[in-house]
């Protein structure tokens, strides 16, 4: 009698929750998966079934190429500069957690990574700028010549590494912290003991007890790299300020292609590839994941 | 840097090798900390700056003389407090309904279990793992056919729900709310739904405090999906508004910059007033396995 009166509860509760679900996840996701095998434009008549059609159309598509290529450097790119040094500025908060500025570095290294955005880019857009901007007046005091950053296609993509790895910085920190606090002392104890430098037990004692956090740290980076979109649309305008055709990313193809050119099979085709590389990159977090837990 | 320091200090008590090394990281760190504030710095200060000044090689740091031209401008001649306010209206009508989905069934996912609750939640925390940009498109469809395109609403329909919401609160009511409480509270003849008002919100005030500073964010910096969303003049959030505001003017840097330092100067405010709660908030997923 108790048991169904509780589970009625329980279902009229969740009841909203499921519907909205249901409605705004499930359903999209499942209609993504199905429009990638459509020829499915917006004035088309027919939207015929093509198969996989749409795919191996992607493989042909030098755009579409350009923008996976630059995604993933980027997204490598933001990696790269993020956990080495969140773990170390991590390392060194963690050592002066009893100091009066701790409070102060979290909260200045944080900031940027809830900061907007658009005004956040549009800052590093002032300061690459060839023209105006104080990184190459800063660069003219030790001789190097003045570079048009923002036009060239390379240093663009520098550029785009940079300011997301200013915004991931933070919360790669945050989680480290988390991780540091929650170490235990008795490794760090035994290996003072045995005459360990600190580089030492910071090397054969933090880095490998870090691993899981290391892990997921780098999987969120990673997968947020590959989302990158709005750092692109502002920071890579051409002279005519007509957004990203400097470094195209995915997203911003993905957008091109339904809200542009109406093609949106195509672009649901575009969509089931970057889930295909979110599902990978965590598929591969719970495979190493999985394989320190044996070895242990 | 701090290497440097210890051996230099090697001769002295370990004390003050201790303090010497502590002042090294201090000094690292503090010019680490300005560095990063610095991108936010110069953008104000430039909102301050005359044109005249703005066109000067070298740039100046610190605006040498102060004008308020550009904030009056911008404010005057884009509708951009229309724009902040709609910004603001998303990001709490968001706030709330993702605190009221997340309070209830994090409660219920946490509190009572069988094989089919278990399912459902399992099925919440895969879509997880999918990002929003992937099911965008037919999302917008969903907007469209209700005829919400261009309007809050709209806005607010992908930003409903949030998986981590229900994942955070039922993991605090799992680990937090004794089930003798529910119990006691049944006996003395109480029903669900008042029990779930007057004994457990009451008891979820912190963590639902940190998910709605998590959520205000998520839907304040939102991008890619208010772009689609909003396409007239007068619907665009506040990031949508800028965004296009600086590709159609590339030169006036001065009014652009007011106009991002109207926006960052009260979100960073606010964060630094809430920084606990949203600490606590992102530093939780940390312990997602």
């Amino acid at each position: 009698m108790l048991q169904r009166r509780k589970f009625l509860f329980a279902i009229l509760a969740l009841a909203p929750t499921l519907a909205i679900y249901a409605w705004v996840r499930v359903y999209p996701i499942g209609d993504v998966l199905r429009l990638s095998l459509y020829q499915w434009n917006l004035l088309s008549r027919n939207k015929p079934f093509i198969g996989l059609e749409n795919f191996r159309a992607l493989l042909d598509d030098q755009l579409f190429l350009d923008a996976i290529t630059n995604t993933s450097i980027i997204a490598f790119g933001i990696l790269a500069i993020t956990i080495p040094l969140g773990m170390g500025l991590a390392m060194l908060i963690h050592a002066r957690a009893a100091s009066r500025l701790s409070g102060f570095y979290e909260t200045a290294i944080f900031l940027p990574h809830v900061a907007s955005l658009v005004p956040a880019a549009m800052a590093w857009k002032w300061i690459f700028d060839a023209r105006l901007g104080p990184l190459n007046a800063l660069l003219g005091w030790f001789g190097v010549q003045p570079k048009a950053w923002l036009f060239d296609p390379v240093l663009a993509v520098v550029c785009i590494i940079v300011l997301g790895a200013w915004q991931a910085l933070g919360y790669a920190v945050l989680i480290f912290l988390v991780g540091i606090k929650n170490l235990p002392t008795a490794p760090y104890e035994a290996a003072k003991i045995d005459g360990a430098s600190p580089w030492q037990s910071f090397r054969y004692i933090s880095i490998p007890l870090l691993k899981p956090i290391t892990l997921y740290v780098s999987v969120v980076t990673l997968v947020a790299g590959f989302n990158v979109y709005a750092q692109a649309f502002v920071l890579a305008s051409d002279s005519q300020g007509a957004p990203g055709r400097l470094v195209r990313v995915l997203v911003l193809d993905m957008m091109e292609n339904s809200f542009r050119n109406y093609r949106f099979g195509y672009a649901a085709a575009e969509a089931v590839v970057l889930l295909l590389v979110v599902l990978s990159l965590t598929a591969i977090q719970f495979g190493l994941l999985r394989e320190r837990g044996g070895r242990a | 840097m701090s290497d440097a320091a210890t051996s230099r200090s090697s001769a002295l008590s370990p004390a003050t090798r201790q303090r010497v090394t502590d002042l090294a990281i201090d000094a690292v760190l503090l010019i680490f900390s300005l560095a990063m504030l610095l991108p936010l710095f110069l953008l104000v200060a430039n909102a301050f700056k005359s044109p005249q000044e703005l066109l000067q090689w070298p740039p100046t740091i610190l605006p040498r003389a102060g004008t308020l031209d550009n904030f009056r401008s911008v404010i005057g001649d884009t509708p951009l407090l229309q724009w902040v306010l709609n910004s603001f209206l998303f990001a709490i009508l968001s706030t709330i309904a993702i605190v009221a989905t997340s309070a209830i069934s994090g409660y219920v996912f946490g509190k009572f279990r069988n094989r089919l609750i278990n399912a459902l939640f399992a099925i919440i925390l895969a879509t997880a793992i999918v990002p929003f940009e992937v099911y965008m498109i037919p999302l917008y469809f969903n907007v469209q056919k209700l005829g919400l395109l261009n309007s809050i609403w709209g806005l607010l329909i992908g930003y409903l729900v949030m998986s981590f919401g229900i994942f955070l609160i039922r993991q605090y009511v799992i680990a937090t709310i004794p089930d003798e409480l529910i119990e006691a509270a049944r006996i003395d003849g109480a029903g669900e739904f008042w029990i779930f008002w007057k004994v457990i919100v009451p008891l979820l005030r912190g963590p639902l405090g940190a998910l709605a500073v998590l959520a205000f964010f998520q839907a304040w910096t939102a991008f890619a999906w208010p772009l689609i969303i909003a396409t007239t003049k007068e619907s665009y959030t506040i990031e949508v508004g800028l965004a296009l505001f600086q590709t159609g003017f590339t030169v006036d840097l001065g009014r652009l910059s007011a106009a991002a330092a109207l926006v960052l100067v009260p979100s960073v405010t606010l964060f630094a007033v809430l920084r606990r709660n949203f600490v606590q908030g992102v530093a939780s997923t940390g312990f997602r396995e």
